[in-house]
Formats: structure tokens, sequence, C-alpha cells
């Protein structure tokens, strides 16, 4: 899938852009874009130590196994092929706590932790599993329970209630994230998806 | 209450920064070698996403800049706009799952052209909130363990994003347009 998708973005800019004279800025926009995700991922180092640190300390005071053991039914259901006490439903529920919280920096690399405890239990290294899909799932539905910068952008914009739309954020959030795991859930059962060695 | 919300994330954040040595103390971790021990992945992890991140960020970037974005809103509008979804905020519905700083300056666009008390920019802020940025969070997280085939962790993202962009329109009609 991601195949199809990054090849028909890269050939439909340089169509687009021929049809429309925009090439020079879609060429400037490969050198500008390369050496912004570098600077990303080198800008992301620090942090991500931060984090990873703090997380360590958490385990190894147990306090990320108290925490999993607290979620655990509704993990388990979410993950069923995860051992109860395994190393990455702590770090998942530390992800997800952070994702609501609206710790974008933290979660990321709880996040990235969680995936390299969930390939340890991968029986097929470079493809994906049904736990890393639904992670993956999760967080890309957002879960985040203030939306802080909206509001910021809506008060700067004038609004006198910036904070109303909190509730529509939720609903609409909590639909969002519903489908990703039904949708997870169903894909795990459907043929054209399992993976083949 | 204004003001506890404003600063919610920077309580939680706190609490984290100095709940969790503090606890780790009490249960007689010892924090600094601790937190030392674990920050050393964080190198490891942010190099390792380099190539995935610079596959998608590269792609996405040459197609904002071709300015695909808004022809897809052309196309798409005239049909979506039948059923009900406002065409003003398909270009932040289409941007959203490949940019998180993209979407978020075109959802000030559309604060600063409709004002901050519209439903518009009611509808584009909960948008914001409900939908992810795919494509950088399977990128990033995938990419931290080489996994290049993704199965269907691309399908259910997308499933997820249309979801939270259809609701955030028809949740914000229902609250503030009666």
């Amino acid at each position: 899938m991601l195949n199809i998708i990054w090849l028909a973005l890269i050939l439909l800019s340089v169509i687009i852009g021929a049809v429309h004279g925009t090439l020079p800025l879609v060429v400037a926009a490969v050198t500008d874009s390369a050496k912004n995700a570098v600077m990303l991922a080198i800008g992301l180092i620090g942090i991500m130590a931060f984090w990873l640190g703090l997380m360590q300390i958490a385990e190894d005071a147990g306090l990320v196994k108290l925490l999993s053991r607290l979620l655990s039914p509704i993990l388990h259901f979410l993950f069923p092929e995860v051992p109860k006490d395994h190393p990455a439903i702590g770090a998942m529920t530390l992800n997800i706590a952070s994702n609501m919280l609206g710790l974008n920096n933290a979660a990321t690399p709880f996040g990235l932790r969680a995936m390299a405890e969930l390939e340890k239990l991968n029986p097929l290294p470079g493809t994906a599993t049904h736990a890393m899909c639904m992670f993956v799932a999760i967080n890309t539905s957002s879960v985040q329970l203030i939306p802080a910068t909206a509001i910021a952008l809506l008060a700067s914009g004038g609004d006198p209630h910036p904070t109303s739309i909190i509730v529509p954020t939720l609903i609409a959030t909590a639909c969002s994230t519903a489908v990703g795991i039904i949708s997870a859930k169903v894909f795990s059962k459907v043929k054209w998806f399992t993976p083949h060695p | 209450m204004h003001n506890f919300i404003d600063n919610f994330s920077d309580y939680f954040f706190l609490l984290f920064v100095a709940g969790i040595p503090l606890a780790g103390y009490i249960r007689k971790v010892k924090v600094y070698e601790s937190f030392v021990v674990g920050a050393k992945g964080g190198f490891e992890i942010a190099i390792k996403i380099i190539p995935y991140l610079v596959a998608i960020i590269v792609a996405v970037g040459m197609f904002r800049a071709a300015g695909g974005f808004d022809i897809l809103g052309e196309l798409l509008g005239p049909v979506l706009n039948k059923i009900g979804f406002p065409t003003e905020l398909l270009p932040l519905a289409f941007m959203r799952p490949f940019s998180g700083s993209g979407a978020n300056g075109i959802l000030a666009e559309i604060i600063q052209a409709h004002g901050g008390n519209s439903f518009l920019s009611h509808a584009a802020a909960t948008m914001m909130g409900s939908t992810e940025t795919t494509f950088y969070v399977i990128a990033v997280y995938f990419g931290a363990v080489s996994i290049r085939r993704t199965r269907y962790a691309v399908p259910a993202g997308l499933l997820a994003d249309i979801t939270g962009a259809i609701m955030a329109v028809v949740v914000t009609r229902w609250f503030f347009q009666s």
C-alpha cells in the first residue's frame, strides 16, 4: 500500500508540476524536504533520549508494570497475542496515556519503544504483526483529550469560547478511534493482508 | 478554567518530569544511573528513522509544491459538497494525514479567513483534533523497527482519519448550528 501511495505522490507531483508550471517548486521541494526530514530526526534525538531515560526510571521503579496491570483488561482485548507481563504492554500504555494528555514529544519515544518490544514478538521481521498494526491504528486515530493547539489558534482568531470545541472533538475522536480499532480487527481476518514469507 | 485548559498539557508534562524520578527515588531506584541507561537508546532510534522520514517527507513535499493538494480539493469538492461536506475544509482534510505543520498552517488560514467564531473554524479546529498525521506516524513507527511491509496499517489509519474528518463536520454542525 505504501509502495503505491509513495510512487503516486512522486509521479503526480511531476505531472501536475509540468501541467501547472510549478516544476521549479517541485525541484526545490526535493532538496528542502530531504534536508527537513533529517533535521526533524536529529531534532528528535534530545527529547527522545530524555523520555526514554524517564521511562527507564519508571520501569526500574516498577511503575510501568503497575500501570499496565491496571489497564491490562483493555490492552488484552486489543492485543491478545502480546503476553500480559510483556514490556511492550507497559510502553504502549505510556504511549497512549501521553497521547491522551497531549504530550506529543513523550508519546513518540514511548511509541517507538513499544514498537521495538513488539518486534521481539515478530516471527517475520520486516513484516508488520497484527499488534503493530493495531497499535499504529490507535496512534493514527488521535486520542488527545484537549486539542491545545487548535484551541490556541481559535482564541487568537477572536473566538470568545475556544474551549467549546473540546466536547465535539472528543466525540469525533472517539468515533475515529473506534473505526481504527474495528478496521484493524476486521482487516486482520482478511486474506489479502495475510503475510506470506 | 480557561487558564487550566491552556496549561493542561504543561501540568501533566511537569507531573511526569518531576513525578517519575521522585517515585523512582522513593522506590529505591538509582534515578540518575537509570536515566542515563535508558536515554542511550534515543540516538539510535532517531538515526534509524531517517530513511523512512526522508521517503515520506520528500514525496509529500513534492506533491505539496506541485499544487497537488489544491487539485485534489478542486476535483473532489463538488462531490463532497453535495453530501454536505464544506469544500473549504477539504485542503485541511487532505493535508492532515501527511503533514502536521502543513495542516496547522491551513487551520490558521481558515480561522483567519472566516473568523474564530464561525462554523467553518469550529469544524476545522475539531477536525484537527480528531485526525492524525497518519503517514508520518506510520513512517516513524515502522521505520524504528525496520518494517517495510506495513500490511493493513495504512488502510486502518486512513479509515480512522476519514471518520474523524466527517465526524468533525457532523458533530460541529450538531453542536453549533441546531
